[in-house]
């Protein structure tokens, strides 16, 4: 890469989403998700994730995976209010199709500096039509 | 001869009209069409006189990248076909290393860091980490993803 491209990628801050579509188990797609938000978490970006479809099991509490000798990397998001990534939109219209309420997913936080520190919830139940205007506002969009 | 399509390309659109592309190839070769998609996206691109500031390779689609792979002489090679792309145009393809290591596809150095017997990277692929994907995203006007 040449020092140009390195310089220009330094100190742009872009609006990335991850969008979530898959099941946490069954193919890999979920997991390497969660992996590249790890990973593009040093990168200062504005970042939030975006769950739809089967998208949404990702989050379900209580996953316990011992009968399919898959490990369980659910605990990794409870990681990620750690690493600023705070906003986690969770379609709703998903959710209702699959039998889902908000009980029914992990409890993630985050702790806003700005605000003393104070622990917020990081998942946003949101509509289709809501996220529609969220995924038209971001800059780079990253599917799984 | 590309650089003459690009200069071509660049008098007909405009300087300003180029556009940096980065590609994202999630799927291995032939049980799913992604990848020849892409090819063919980045071949329509690189003649529309744009550019490509990386493709990266993720999920099986590492599988693009390996120099083992015969298939039959009546069809495509895609490793191949990436790797002539990659050279003719100093494209720079990139192959996710955590993606890779579990799927058995190592270069010479990781085989040798690993104490494995052999290496199956093709020329013209590298294997790098996942910060390529996300500065591919910061340095492109558009990031394009192939796959399911």
């Amino acid at each position: 890469m040449s020092e140009d491209m390195q310089e220009e990628a330094e100190g742009t801050v872009k609006k990335f989403m991850y969008v979530n579509r898959k099941a946490p188990y069954g193919t890999i797609y979920a997991l390497e998700a969660l992996e590249v938000v790890l990973i593009g978490a040093a990168f200062d970006q504005d970042v939030s994730l975006a769950f739809i479809d089967d998208g949404v099991f990702q989050l379900s509490n209580g996953q316990n995976t011992t009968d399919i000798g898959i490990k369980n990397f659910s605990p990794a998001f409870g990681a990620l209010g750690d690493y600023d990534v705070s906003k986690l939109y969770v379609e709703k219209e998903s959710m209702d199709e699959r039998g889902l309420a908000l009980d029914d997913l992990m409890e993630l936080t985050w702790e806003d500096e700005d605000d003393d520190w104070e622990e917020k919830p990081s998942i946003h139940l949101v509509s289709r039509e809501e996220m529609k205007t969220i995924l038209g506002n971001q800059d780079v969009i990253l599917s799984f | 001869m590309f650089a003459h399509q690009k200069s071509q390309a660049n008098r007909d659109v405009g300087e300003k009209n180029t556009v940096k592309f980065a590609i994202i190839v999630n799927e291995g070769p032939y049980t799913h069409q992604a990848s020849d998609t892409a090819y063919q996206f980045a071949r329509a691109t690189l003649a529309k006189g744009h550019e490509i500031v990386r493709v990266f390779f993720y999920h099986d689609g590492v599988n693009n990248g390996t120099k083992l792979a015969v298939p039959p002489q009546d069809d495509r090679h895609i490793p191949n076909n990436w790797a002539q792309l990659g050279k003719d145009n100093n494209l720079d393809l990139v192959l996710c290393i955590a993606a890779a290591q579990r799927r058995g596809i190592l270069d010479e150095k990781e085989a040798k860091r690993q104490g494995k017997e052999t290496d199956n990277v093709i020329d013209g692929f590298r294997i790098s980490g996942l910060g390529q994907l996300i500065e591919a995203g910061i340095q492109a006007d558009r990031t394009i993803t192939f796959g399911d």
